[in-house]
């Protein structure tokens, strides 16, 4: 199991051929008390940089993109009750979806654990 | 911070605010704070507690001369040389087609006007009336004036421990004012112009007192346990909530009040008179004869709709837009402001929003969302 880290401050679990993904205690830190999470219906074909997902604070909507593509298998119900579980705990219970990976190269441009938190320290 | 905000403007009390963990953000030109602990925390202290706002950025302005309201009055519809000392109108700032450039709120001192507008507009503004008003009238910028604002039902409270003294002996003390009632003060030798008035439908005040003293003044007041440091995040939700309409956002240029919902702004004798500017244009359209009309929506689920997003027909024809949206942190559910057709403003009216391809069913509601608690003079 290995965990990848992209620019816009998602996070993408892999486990085989599966990825789940979320975002990243430093996003959910920037947008603030989350009231709402749009995300993808299972079975959507996603393409790397697609629009995968809206996380909606009392402000403002922000959009996820995919960092990997791949088709939607599952999708965090419980966010729909509690978004702000996105809050509390944005890199376990809070994750958005899992997907099928279609293209394992694509992870080849993310970030390890520690390359992220140097990009992090760097903003 | 991105590039530009080398070139923003500092409030005050800029510094004061990062001390504070504010996260600043660029507003009308300046860095301004959006957050200190959270917008939904801030947002509920201020409806339950007192909340400080720093409002540096709009602009404050001082009208003196003889027929200084009179002069105004050829470019607003409000009526301001009825306006006795002491009392504040809002009202608004109308081009020569009657479409609104501001909206502002204007004070009889007693010996001139006192103005604050808009701070993404303030420049404009100036420009405009120094333009439009006579050289009799002379038209003061007070930059170095510093403008806080404390809200919530606890406001009165608070600033009645300061101990703040009326200008003069036999002048009423802050307590002593109204909604939409002014006077000047004196606190440990620091003059303050002080307004019961507010853009959160709360109770409270604004304190206007001179930059070198803003943080003396802010930090007496986050001094106390009932008051906390609110941003601009809280400040956008909670004018929502109390149905305020937002310049630059919920009207325009392109707006005439009638559309706005402001046709209160448009007083019965300045009606009569028509002699303000774009009045022909504006007096067409009242009291409901525009063709599209700023209403509130509530929006089913959870999911807010936001400005930029369509109000659609049942064939999918954009008929209206949404121009304020966000998540009410006192109802717990998303709330937005709209122009739709007239004959679709009615309460209880279904609406349908359309938003990155989705369909979101709403309905017209009252406005405010949230009752306002004001301190009202009783009536006799």
């Amino acid at each position: 199991m290995s965990r990848y880290f992209t620019d816009e401050h998602e996070w993408v679990e892999v486990e085989g051929d599966t990825a789940t993904v979320g975002i990243t205690d430093y996003a959910q830190e920037q947008l603030g008390d989350i009231v709402f999470v749009e995300v993808p219906d299972v079975g959507t074909e996603l393409g790397q940089g697609d629009d995968a997902a809206v996380v909606e604070s009392v402000k403002a909507a922000s959009d996820v993109y995919a960092a990997v593509s791949g088709e939607v298998i599952e999708v965090n119900e419980a966010l729909e009750d509690e978004p702000g579980l996105v809050n509390s705990s944005p890199e376990e219970d809070g994750w958005f979806f899992r997907l099928t990976l279609s293209d394992k190269e694509e992870l080849a441009d993310l970030m390890d654990e520690k390359a992220y938190k140097a990009f992090v320290d760097g903003l | 911070m991105n590039e530009n905000s080398k070139n923003l403007k500092q409030l005050p009390l800029g510094d004061w605010h990062r001390s504070l963990g504010a996260r600043m953000v660029p507003f009308a030109g300046y860095e301004m704070p959006v957050q200190y602990e959270g917008v939904m925390a801030e947002h509920i202290w201020t409806r339950t507690e007192a909340g400080l706002f720093d409002v540096s950025h709009m602009g404050q302005l001082q009208l003196i001369g003889e027929g200084a309201a009179e002069a105004l009055e050829r470019i607003t519809p409000g009526n301001l040389s009825a306006l006795a000392a002491g009392k504040i109108r809002y009202t608004l700032l109308l081009a020569q087609n009657g479409g609104i450039l501001d909206d502002l709120m204007v004070t009889n001192t007693g010996h001139h006007l006192y103005l604050v507008v808009n701070g993404a507009t303030k420049h404009d503004d100036i420009a405009y009336m120094r333009a439009q008003l006579p050289d009799s009238v002379t038209l003061h910028h007070l930059e170095e004036e510093a403008l806080l604002a404390l809200q919530g039902p606890k406001a009165a409270a608070a600033l009645a421990k300061l101990g703040i003294d009326p200008h003069e002996p036999d002048w009423p003390k802050p307590s002593d004012l109204h909604f939409m009632e002014a006077g000047s003060f004196l606190w440990r030798g620091i003059p303050l112009g002080i307004s019961r008035s507010g853009y959160t439908g709360e109770d409270g005040f604004e304190i206007s007192v001179p930059s070198e003293f803003a943080e003396t003044v802010a930090e007496a007041l986050l001094e106390l346990e009932e008051v906390r440091p609110i941003g601009l995040g809280a400040r956008d939700s909670l004018r929502l909530e109390a149905g305020l309409p937002l310049y630059g956002h919920d009207m325009t240029a392109e707006t005439l009040p009638v559309e706005a919902n402001l046709g209160f702004a448009l007083s019965k004798v300045r009606r009569e008179q028509g002699n303000f500017a774009g009045a022909e244009r504006v007096l067409a359209q009242y009291p409901d004869k525009a063709e599209t009309r700023r209403v509130g929506l509530f929006v089913d689920g959870r999911q807010p709709v936001r400005e930029g997003a369509v109000v659609v027909d049942a064939q999918g024809a954009t008929i209206g837009k949404v121009t304020s949206g966000g998540f009410s942190p006192t109802l717990q559910r998303p709330i937005a402001m709209a122009y739709v057709p007239t004959d679709m403003s009615g309460t209880g009216t279904a609406i349908t929003v359309e938003q990155r391809k989705k369909k979101i069913a709403c309905t017209v509601a009252d406005m405010p969302f949230v009752p306002h608690q004001y301190h009202r003079k009783p009536k006799l």
